[in-house]
């Protein structure tokens, strides 16, 4: 308990009310010397409450102590090279700078984050089952809505971070990031980033959703501004993070490991990152400028001051499409990563798998006018952004046909990690096969805005990104802790979340199609799909007791689970080629990359050999 | 040789199943538009390829992992094939070219939907939080939306707060609606009935409820309730008084903010509220007499009632109507006990 009070985190959380109060406290300050009216609705006035949540933002970071270092270097003291982590679970409550460490605080966020957004997907799921409202205000649902949008999207994020912190290293033989200080930097942006999304909850909410288009969101309440807030500042884990990696990709791959012989993931942890340094940006941007169109009365967007609603629109999706391949890339390349570990033969066409994750970036950046279709901007841009957006269906049309020739003629296994692979190519399917008609400009006038759209997004990101986070989690998971997950519980939390997932979002593009629109608190009984919403309703709650079989699976492995310390999936990646879990500076002998990495069915052929001598070969 | 035979059909099958299967379910609503059937040809050219591709992924995935399973005691690795550049194109190319295709094919249809008929009618409208209002060429207002069918018909659409949208799923075709712009939706009913234009982008609390019926008749009846519309609005001009007022209100967006049934909106509802006690902003409580409610029309600033916002309601009112308009206006206020 005392270790847990001292934490890091706890420390933050302190330090960021005390921040946010004292900020908050000086622009009321301000405000009563100039004879402005000091207090409002939610007490604290807007400008207060923004200045004080940015002050506080700060105060969390310098609190936890993982600024420490770089203020000792400009006052010219030195500091040690590494820091030694504390052996115990606290490790994960302080700044710790270990990749491995990181990740797992990253991965925790992450799924902490998802399941409080899981959590008020639930609780608006239940008002939906039937039509009328049954026990939430309209503004009630509204905030809802626009939070489990948002809290995903950061936890999907902040998931993709730390899938990537935890693996990169390790797969490339390196022993840590390059940047490790800037890595627990941009992992402890997060928590404060968290609470000031969460705190919209209190100060009025908000109802825009989670694109927060102007004039709405400037008539929104105080809530809103903590929602544009959090997002700039979580955004800087984002590009930072994103740098951070570009770099050690670049700089720290291990003798021998040439482009073409980089794990897989690699190629799609780059081509993430490049998105991640580039775009993030461009949302800060946009939410930043509807603050300063809150607070000081700049018309960027109002009409009556010559400003420009659709200008956000654009600015909004130039980041916000990329960012969709942010959260499908990694996800597609750990398909492409453990697919030939269970099936026993080298991945097909592997540098045609690795360009299309470059291409599929490169031509995410020049898609965005796709969620504008209907907005009102020119009309002929409508054209050339169908064209765009067509093309990125060829390089994912690559991977799909190349996963298929991997299994062609394999010997397939399938425990829980490649269950969950499969899953997520049937899944992220059925959301690509449901893109082209959003894009063919003319049935997209009848698709947009409908609940065919929500079926197709949920069907990318669950089958793009949270089946393969399932499957890296029960695949590395061993690699992290030494034990293993338990495998019954996990063929339960697969197939029972599969077929409900499925149900749920068929559903969903079934009444998108018939007239059902999106983000809305009550429909019309006279639509008649009170019985569709019901089920799905109750697809909700399955996948909900899935959810709590994994979080109760990692729990019992973690305290009980089999013993594994060796090469359980027989994989010839470099990290299990050594003992789990995982060493401090991961290779204490170092490793030559002297292979292909996935010649499965090679016989004597290695991909990596240790400095002292061992191989290692097939088995 | 053998697999690839077993694949291939059942490519076939399970394609031509899915697709008429899921044809025979309806997916779309009924065709109530010219332009419904352009966008259902291309949804339908869509949908034979997603069908197609959906065979053609999950046919060969679920026959490997039946076929290609390992066998238990079977410790051996599949086979070293590392890739082939030729499929690797050929399945590059192909898709490419479809893509291009359907691009063209979207262009075309998207062009099919703006076709423009220079008889078409032509009717404003007005969208605010959280209600429609429809005006008419002949010069009067109606919160339903009446449409002769087969004739071509342009909505000129505006906005007078945050970001709207119409749609009718019947007749396919959606369009956002701009505050301090106007935005066109090109529309040709073909199929008498009554339909719902429903807000389709989030505009705020309400936004669930911003529908208004839409009601496409003959040419004959509807040229019949133009007239008796018109006829309505002269007789009530004339007349004057509350069933004027009522009008006005309508008219002048009124009820954007304000209610008639207690309904708290962006302003103060406006039931009970002749001769009841109003706390106001600065502390004071005044009676609303006919005196306040001209006041409020003319001047909105000069009281602000307790809890509601200022500089919210437009001050133009006091220009745009006439002294008598804003007296039918009170006297219609008058009559909501
Ligand atoms: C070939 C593949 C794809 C095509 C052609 C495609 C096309 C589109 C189009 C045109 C829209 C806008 C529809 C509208 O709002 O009317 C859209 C929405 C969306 N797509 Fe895709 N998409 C594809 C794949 C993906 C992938 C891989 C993701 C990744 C997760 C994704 C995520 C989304 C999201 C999140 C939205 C909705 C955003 C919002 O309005 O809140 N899509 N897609
Ligand atoms: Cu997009």
């Amino acid at each position: 308990m005392k270790k847990f009070l001292t934490s890091a985190l706890v420390r933050g959380l302190l330090w960021q009310a005390i921040g946010w109060l004292l900020g908050a406290l000086f622009v009321t300050g301000i405000r009563f010397l100039m004879g402005l009216n000091p207090f409002d609705q939610f007490f604290f006035t807007e400008p207060a409450w923004v200045f004080g949540a940015l002050v506080g933002a700060i105060s969390f970071v310098a609190g936890t102590g993982a600024m420490t270092d770089w203020f000792k270097w400009a006052k010219g003291e030195e500091t040690p090279e590494h820091r030694e982590d504390p052996p115990g679970w606290e490790k994960y409550l302080n700044v710790s700078l270990d990749h491995k460490v990181i990740g797992i605080q990253y991965t925790v966020t992450a799924l902490i984050l998802m399941c409080v957004g899981g959590l008020f997907a639930m609780i608006f799921r239940t008002e939906l089952a039937h039509s009328g409202l049954q026990f939430l205000t309209l503004q009630e649902y509204n905030t809802f809505m626009s939070l489990h949008g948002i809290v995903m999207i950061v936890g999907i994020l902040v998931g993709v971070a730390g899938v990537m912190n935890y693996l990169v290293p390790m797969m490339i033989g390196a022993d840590d990031m390059s940047f490790p200080r800037l890595n627990a930097f941009s992992f402890w942006v997060v928590p404060p980033a968290a609470v000031l999304l969460l705190s919209t909850l209190a100060l009025g909410g908000f109802d825009t959703g989670w694109t927060g288009y102007p004039p709405l969101s400037v008539r929104a309440p105080v809530g809103m501004q903590m929602f544009f807030m959090g997002v700039a500042v979580a955004g800087w884990s984002s590009i930072l993070g994103g740098l951070n990696l570009i770099a050690t990709v670049l700089r720290m791959r291990t003798k021998g490991m040439t482009a073409f012989r980089m794990p897989i993931f690699i190629w799609a942890a780059i081509a993430t990152s490049i998105i991640t340094l580039t775009a993030t940006q461009l949302i800060g941007l946009a939410f930043q400028l509807v603050m300063f169109q809150r607070l000081l009365g700049m018309g960027f967007f109002d009409p009556a001051k010559g400003g420009n609603p659709i200008l956000f629109q654009h600015l909004f999706w130039f980041y916000s499409h990329p960012a969709v391949y942010v959260f499908v890339l990694p996800g597609l390349g750990l398909i492409s990563e453990l697919m030939p570990v269970f099936v026993r033969k080298p991945l097909f066409g592997y540098r045609f798998v690795a360009m299309s994750s470059l291409g599929i970036a490169l031509v995410g950046f020049l898609v965005w006018a796709h969620h504008m279709f209907t907005s009102g901007m020119n009309e002929y841009l409508r054209v050339p952004f169908m064209y765009s957006t067509l093309l990125v269906a060829v390089p994912t049309g690559v991977k799909f046909f190349s996963w298929i020739a991997t299994l062609w003629k394999g010997k397939i296994e399938a425990p829980t990690p490649m269950l969950f692979v499969v899953g997520g190519i049937v899944v992220f399917l059925l959301g690509g096969l449901s893109g082209p008609p959003n894009a063919t400009v003319a049935t997209d006038l009848h698709l947009h805005d409908t609940y065919w759209i929500v079926g197709h997004f949920h069907d990318t990101m669950f089958g793009g990104y949270i089946f393969p986070f399932f499957a890296a989690i029960y695949y590395w998971f061993p690699k992290a802790t030494g034990k293993r997950m338990n495998e019954t519980l996990g063929k339960i939390h697969f197939w029972l979340m599969t077929p409900a997932f499925l149900t749920l979002t068929l559903l969903m593009m079934r009444v998108g199609l018939l007239g059902m629109r999106r983000r809305v608190a009550d429909y019309d009984p006279a639509l008649g799909f009170d019985n569709y919403h019901l089920i799905m309703t109750i697809a909700g709650y399955l996948i909900a007791i899935a959810i709590a079989i994994f979080l109760y699976n990692l729990y019992i492995s973690l305290r009980h689970g089999e013993t594994a310390t060796g090469n359980v999936w027989n994989s010839r990646s470099p990290e299990w080629q050594v003992p789990s879990p995982m060493p401090v500076h991961n290779y204490d002998v170092p490793f030559e990359v002297v292979g292909e990495p996935y010649d499965y069915g090679l016989p004597g052929s290695a991909y990596v050999r240790f400095a002292d001598g061992s191989q290692s070969t097939k088995h | 040789m053998r697999h690839f035979v077993i694949v291939g059909v059942l490519v076939i099958i399970v394609f031509l199943a899915t697709y008429f299967g899921l044809t025979a379910l309806k997916l779309m609503p009924v065709e109530a538009s010219a332009q419904s059937i352009v966008v259902d040809w291309m949804w339908n050219l869509d949908f034979v390829v997603m069908c197609f591709l959906f065979a053609l992924i999950v046919v060969p995935l679920v026959y490997s992992l039946i076929v290609f399973r390992r066998r238990k005691g079977d410790t051996s690795d599949g086979e070293h094939i590392e890739g082939n550049t030729k499929l690797e194109i050929t399945w590059t190319v192909i898709p490419l070219i479809t893509v291009l295709v359907f691009a063209y094919l979207g262009a075309y249809s998207l062009g099919e939907t703006m076709a423009v008929d220079p008889n078409a009618l032509e009717i404003s409208v007005t969208a605010r939080q959280w209600s429609w209002q429809f005006d008419y060429p002949e010069g009067f207002t109606s919160n339903e939306l009446h449409l002769p069918v087969n004739r071509q018909v342009v909505l000129n659409m505006t906005s007078l707060d945050v970001i709207h949208a119409f749609w009718v799923p019947q007749f396919r075709i959606r369009q956002d609606i701009l505050p301090g712009r106007v935005t066109n939706y090109r529309i040709t009913p073909i199929l008498i009935g009554n339909y719902t234009v429903m807000c389709s982008q989030l505009c705020g609390t309400s936004h669930s409820y911003m529908t208004a019926p839409v009601i496409v008749t003959s040419q004959a009846d509807y040229d019949a309730w133009v007239q008796s519309q018109v006829t309505a609005a002269q007789a009530a001009a004339a007349a004057g008084g509350p069933a004027n007022g009522k009008l006005l209100v309508q008219k002048y967006g009124c009820l954007g903010c304000h209610t008639t049934d207690g309904t708290k909106l962006v302003g103060p509802t406006w039931l009970g509220l002749y001769q009841s006690q109003v706390k106001l902003s600065d502390g004071r409580t005044v009676t609303a007499d006919q005196a306040y409610l001209v006041e409020s029309i003319v001047s909105p600033s000069a009281k602000i009632v307790n809890g509601f916002p200022d500089n919210v309601m437009p001050k133009t009112f006091g220009t745009a109507l006439t002294q008598s308009q804003i007296n039918d206006i009170v006297s219609y206020i008058e009559t909501l006990k």
